[in-house]
C-alpha cells in the first residue's frame, strides 16, 4: 500500500543566541491510509516541530528546515513554493492544536471560521457553504449545528470548541491529520469521547493520522504504531503492541516503567534519572547516553537505525549486531 | 446592545452634569468681568447697574439653574465681550475645530495604521526601526515648537502652504499635521504591540495551518483582534487632540473653539467660558461613547458577555 | 533522496528585543539636566535676568558674530541664552517631578480605594475619574492662570488635578486583578483590615506600574508646562522657562533662530530621555503595560 505520508531524514534547525538547536534531527517514518502514528516524547523532544516542519510552518526567522524529504502521496512538500504550500495546508494536511480556548479566533463567529476553509478548498458560496458548514458540525456530533454557526467561541464549552476545530480540520478532507495533544486541555470525562470521534472520522475519510502526545495511555488506545522521540531523533518506532510489550530502547523502557500501575505492588515511582538534555549543547553520540543505565563505550558514537524485527526499529547500540 | 448604548449614554450625561457645576464655579472664579468692560473711571453706581443688567447680582444658585435651563435649549447667553449671543459664536467656531480635529485624526490614522501593522509584520527590519523612531519622536516633540518652525519655514520662507485661516484644503495641512503628529506616534505603537502579540497567538497559527493566505491572516484575522486596544485609546487621543488644539489654533490663527476659549478666559467672559468648556466636554464624551460602541461592535465578548 | 530547494530565508536568531540593554544615554541625559538644574547658580556663566540692549540677538558661538561670552547667543533683551536654558531646566524639572508625584499619589489612592471596595464606591469614583479624564488640562490651567494669576504653584496644581485620573484608571484595573488572587482572600481570613490590606498587600504590587507610569508621564507634563508658558499662562516672566523663551523668539524664527530653537531642543532632549527611560522600565518591570 503506497504511503500517504513519507518523511525521510527530516532536519530542522533553530538558531538561538546560545547555539544552533537541532530540533528535528533526521526523522523518518511512513504512514498509509487509515493508519495512526503516535509521536511520544518529553517536552522539547521535537514532536511538535516535526509536525510544523511537515507543513513548513516553522517559526521564522530563527527556525529553518535544512534537509530531508516530506512526500505526501509521492509529492515532495519541501520543494513546493510558498503559494503551493499555502494551497496544500488545511486542504491536504490539517492540524489540530492543543488548546481549543486559544485556537479559535475570538472576534469571528464559528460560522465565519467554518465557511472560510470551505470557500478556500471547494469554492463554495452562499447557501451552499452554510449548509456544508452545518453538515460538518453535525458530523462531529455538535447539537443544533445551524444555530451554532452564529455563535462565538467564548460561548461554547471547551469540548465543543475542540469539536469545531476538528470539523474545520476535516473540511478538505485532508490526506493527513496531525493532532498535537488535542485532549490535554479537555476535561477527563470528555477526553475519551473526543478520541473516539477522531477515530470515527479517520475511518470515514481514510486519512493518515499523527497523534502527538506524552500520554502513553492514549497511545495504547488510539494508535497503530508509535514513534518515541528524544532530543530531536526517533529512538524507537514500531507497532504499538510490540513496543509496549517488548521495548527495545532503554528510554522507551524507562518511560513504560515510570507509568504507575494500578494493582501493582506499592513501590517507589520510577523516575528517569538525570535531566532532559540541553539541546544547544548536545554532544555527538547517543543523546540519551548520559541518563542511560545500559550505556557503554560505543555510545559516544551516534547509533544508526537498526531493525529489531521487520517493522520495529530502534537507534541503540545494544541492538546492533557486533 | 441597545441597553449597553443607553447605559453609557446615561453615564455620559451624569458626567456632563457634574462638569457643568465645576465649569460654573470656575468661570465665576476667573474674576469680575466688569473690570474689563467698564471704563476706568466708572462709578459704583455704574458697576451696580451693569451688574444688574447682566444678571450678575442674583444669587449663585439661581444663576446656575438659569444657566443650565437655557444651556439645554442651546441658549448660552450673550458674550460679555463681543455682545453677541454665544451660540452664534459657537456656531461659527465649532465646525472649524471639529473639521480640524477630524482631519488630524483621519490623517494620523491613515499614517499610523499601515506603519503600525508593517512594523509588526516586518519586526526587526528597517521599516520597524523607522516606525519606532517616528513613534518616540512624536511623543517627545513639543507641538507648538514644531508649529512655529513649520509656520516660519514651510509657510513663511518657502511659501508652500498657507499658515493662517481656514479657507482652503491646503490650510488644513500644517495645523492638521502638527496636531496629529502626537496621535500618529501613540496609535502606531499601540498597533505594533497589539499586532505583535496577536501574530504570536494560537488562532493565527491555526489560520495559517488552515491554509489562509498570509495577507488575509495579517489584515483580517490578526488586525481585528489588535484593534481592540487601539479603539480604546482612540477616545483618549481625541481628547488630547481637543486639548492641544488651543495651542495649535493660536499659532496658526485657526478660527476655532480653542481661540474662542483663550480670548474668553483672558477677558473673563463667563458665558463664553462656560459654553466652550461644556461643548468641549460634550464632544469628548460623545466621542468616547462612540468609541465604546465601536469597541462592542468589534469584540463580541463585550456584546454577549 | 530529494534535493532540498527551500525558498526560506537564511536562518538567523530572533532579533534581540529592544530595550533589554539599560538605556545609558537616557539616564545620562536626565542626570545631566538634573545636575544642571540643581547647580544652576554655580554653573551658569551669567545672570539669567541681566539685560543688555546692546547685546540683543547675538548668535551662538559657532556663527559669524558669535562669541564665547555668550556661547548660545542672546535673546530679545540681550540675556544670555545658555544661562536661561540652564535656569529653565529648574522650572521644567521641578514642575515635572512635583506634578507627577502629586498626581501619582492622588491617583494611586483613588485607584486602590476604588478597586478594593468595589461596588458603589468604585462606580462613584470612576464617574469622577472619567469626568476628569475628559477635561482639557490646558483649559483648566488657563483658567487658573487668569483667576489667581500665573505662578509655579498654579501650574503644578492645574496639571496634577487633571493628571491623577490617568493613574487612577490603570491602578484600579491592576487592583481588580489582584483582588481575585488568593493571597488577598487569605489576608482577609487572617483578619486584616482594609488599611492593612491596601498598604501592605495591594500597594507594593502596584508600585511597578506606578513607577513606569510616573516616568512615562514626566515628559508629557514638561511639554504641557512648556505649552502653558508659551501661551503666557505658565510660569510668569521674567523667570526663565523654556516655553516662554520659545514664545519670545516666535517672530524672529528665521533671523534669530536660536532663540526659539535651542529651548525647544532642550525640551526635546529631556522629554525624549524620559520617554525612552520609561519604555525601558516598562519593558523590564511590567510588560503588560505595553499599550501605554
Amino acid at each position: 500500500m503506497p504511503a500517504v505520508i513519507d518523511v525521510r531524514d527530516l532536519r530542522t534547525h533553530i538558531v538561538t543566541r546560545w547555539g544552533t538547536i537541532k530540533a528535528v534531527d533526521g526523522v523518518s517514518f511512513a504512514l498509509g491510509e487509515g493508519e495512526t502514528l503516535g509521536l511520544v516524547g518529553e517536552s522539547g523532544s521535537g514532536k511538535s516541530m516535526t509536525c510544523l516542519s511537515i507543513v513548513r510552518l516553522v517559526p521564522r526567522p530563527a527556525a529553518r528546515i535544512v534537509g530531508g524529504g516530506v512526500l505526501l502521496d509521492g509529492d515532495d512538500l519541501l520543494t513546493k513554493t510558498d503559494d503551493e504550500m499555502q494551497r496544500i495546508r488545511g486542504r491536504k494536511v490539517a492540524m489540530i492544536l492543543q488548546d481549543p480556548m486559544s485556537s479559535l479566533n475570538p472576534v469571528f463567529s464559528i460560522g465565519m471560521q467554518m465557511r472560510e476553509p470551505l470557500a478556500m478548498y471547494h469554492g463554495l458560496r452562499g447557501r451552499a457553504v452554510v449548509a456544508r458548514a452545518a453538515e460538518l458540525l453535525a458530523s462531529v456530533s455538535i447539537p443544533a449545528p445551524a444555530a451554532r454557526l452564529r455563535a462565538f467561541p467564548h460561548q461554547l464549552s471547551g469540548g465543543m470548541r475542540q469539536r469545531v476545530v476538528g470539523a474545520m480540520a476535516i473540511a478538505g478532507p485532508p490526506r493527513l491529520l496531525m493532532a498535537d495533544e488535542p485532549t490535554t486541555s479537555l476535561d477527563l470525562t470528555i477526553q475519551a469521547q473526543y478520541l473516539g470521534l477522531l477515530k470515527e472520522l479517520q475511518q470515514r475519510h481514510r486519512f493518515a493520522m499523527i497523534f502527538v502526545t506524552h500520554n502513553l495511555g492514549i497511545v495504547a488506545r488510539t494508535c497503530d504504531r508509535v514513534a518515541v522521540m528524544y532530543a530531536g531523533r526517533i529512538v524507537e518506532i514500531g507497532p504499538v503492541r510490540r513496543i509496549f510489550t517488548q521495548p527495545a530502547h532503554p528510554y522507551t523502557r524507562a518511560l513504560l516503567e515510570s507509568i504507575p500501575r494500578f494493582g501493582a505492588r506499592r513501590e517507589r515511582l520510577a523516575a528517569i534519572a538525570g535531566q532532559p538534555p540541553d539541546l544547544a549543547t548536545l554532544a555527538a553520540g547517543c543523546a540519551f547516553a548520559p541518563r542511560c543505565p545500559a550505556a557503554f563505550d560505543r555510545c559516544v558514537e551516534a547509533p544508526p537505525e537498526t531493525e529489531v524485527v521487520p517493522g520495529h526499529a530502534t537507534r541503540c547500540w545494544l541492538h546492533v549486531p557486533a | 446592545m441597545l441597553r449597553f448604548v443607553l447605559f453609557r449614554l446615561l453615564q455620559s450625561l451624569v458626567a456632563l452634569a457634574i462638569l457643568s457645576v465645576v465649569v460654573f464655579v470656575l468661570a465665576r472664579a476667573t474674576g469680575d468681568p466688569l473690570h474689563m468692560i467698564l471704563p476706568m473711571n466708572a462709578s459704583e453706581e455704574d458697576y451696580a447697574n451693569a451688574r444688574k443688567y447682566l444678571g450678575l447680582d442674583r444669587p449663585y444658585v439661581e444663576q446656575y439653574l438659569s444657566f443650565v435651563g437655557r444651556a439645554v435649549t442651546g441658549d448660552f447667553g450673550t458674550s460679555i465681550r463681543a455682545r453677541r449671543p454665544v451660540i452664534e459664536l459657537l456656531r461659527e467656531r465649532l465646525p472649524n475645530s471639529l473639521k480640524l480635529a477630524a482631519f488630524a485624526m483621519g490623517v494620523s490614522l491613515a499614517i499610523a495604521f499601515p506603519l503600525g501593522v508593517m512594523a509588526a509584520v516586518k519586526k526587526g527590519t528597517g521599516v520597524d526601526r523607522a516606525a519606532q523612531i517616528v513613534a518616540v519622536l512624536g511623543q517627545s516633540l513639543p507641538t507648538f515648537w514644531v508649529a512655529i518652525v513649520l509656520v516660519e519655514f514651510v509657510a513663511g520662507r518657502w511659501q508652500w502652504l498657507p499658515a493662517g485661516g481656514a479657507d482652503s484644503l491646503a490650510s488644513y495641512v500644517l495645523p492638521g499635521l502638527t496636531l496629529g503628529w502626537f496621535v500618529v506616534a501613540g496609535m502606531m505603537r499601540l498597533l505594533r504591540s497589539g499586532m505583535l502579540e496577536v501574530l504570536d497567538s494560537e488562532y493565527v497559527k491555526l489560520a495559517r495551518l488552515k491554509g489562509v493566505a498570509e495577507r488575509k491572516v495579517v489584515w483580517v484575522h490578526a488586525l481585528k483582534n489588535a484593534l481592540i486596544p487601539v479603539v480604546t485609546f482612540a477616545g483618549i487621543y481625541f481628547a488630547i487632540l481637543v486639548t492641544t488644539a488651543i495651542v495649535v489654533e493660536t499659532v496658526f490663527a485657526w478660527p476655532g473653539l480653542g481661540r474662542l476659549a483663550y480670548d474668553g478666559i483672558t477677558s473673563r467672559d463667563f458665558p463664553v467660558i462656560q459654553a466652550v468648556v461644556l461643548t468641549t466636554a460634550a464632544i469628548v464624551a460623545a466621542v468616547n461613547l462612540g468609541v465604546d460602541c465601536l469597541y462592542a461592535l468589534i469584540d463580541p465578548r463585550i456584546r454577549y458577555g | 533522496m530529494s534535493v532540498v530547494a527551500l525558498p526560506d530565508r537564511a536562518a538567523r536568531p530572533e532579533p534581540r528585543t529592544r530595550g533589554r540593554r539599560v538605556p545609558v544615554v537616557s539616564i545620562g541625559i536626565i542626570a545631566v539636566f538634573v545636575l544642571i538644574a540643581l547647580l544652576a547658580p554655580l554653573l551658569s556663566p551669567g545672570d539669567p535676568y541681566e539685560q543688555s540692549l546692546r547685546l540683543r540677538f547675538r548668535p551662538p558661538v559657532w556663527e559669524e558674530r558669535g562669541s564665547w561670552t555668550h556661547p548660545l547667543g542672546t535673546d530679545r533683551l540681550g540675556r544670555d541664552m545658555l544661562t536661561r536654558i540652564i535656569w529653565g531646566s529648574r522650572v521644567s524639572l521641578a514642575v515635572g517631578a512635583l506634578a507627577v508625584v502629586l498626581a501619582g499619589a492622588l491617583g494611586a489612592t483613588v485607584g486602590l480605594v476604588a478597586g478594593y471596595y468595589g461596588g458603589r464606591v468604585d462606580a462613584a469614583l470612576m464617574r469622577i475619574t472619567d469626568a476628569t479624564l475628559s477635561f482639557p488640562v490646558i483649559l483648566l490651567a488657563l483658567i487658573l492662570a487668569v483667576t489667581v494669576g500665573p505662578s509655579f504653584t498654579n501650574v503644578v496644581i492645574a496639571i496634577a488635578v487633571i493628571l491623577w485620573a490617568r493613574y487612577a484608571r490603570v491602578i484600579r484595573g491592576q487592583v481588580l486583578t489582584l483582588m481575585t488572587l488568593d493571597f488577598i482572600a487569605q489576608a482577609r481570613i487572617a483578619g486584616a483590615g482594609a488599611w492593612r490590606i491596601i498598604t501592605r498587600h495591594l500597594l507594593p504590587n502596584t508600585l511597578n506600574t506606578l513607577v513606569v507610569l510616573v516616568t512615562l508621564q514626566v515628559g508629557y507634563v514638561i511639554i504641557v508646562e512648556a505649552s502653558l508658558s508659551f501661551l503666557g499662562a505658565g510660569i510668569p516672566p521674567p523667570t526663565p522657562a523654556w516655553g516662554s523663551m520659545i514664545a519670545e523668539g516666535r517672530d524672529v524664527v528665521t533671523s534669530a533662530w536660536w532663540v526659539s530653537f535651542l529651548p525647544g531642543l532642550a525640551i526635546l532632549l529631556v522629554v525624549l530621555a524620559f520617554n525612552l527611560l520609561g519604555d525601558w522600565l516598562r519593558d523590564t518591570l511590567d510588560p503588560k503595560l505595553r499599550q501605554l
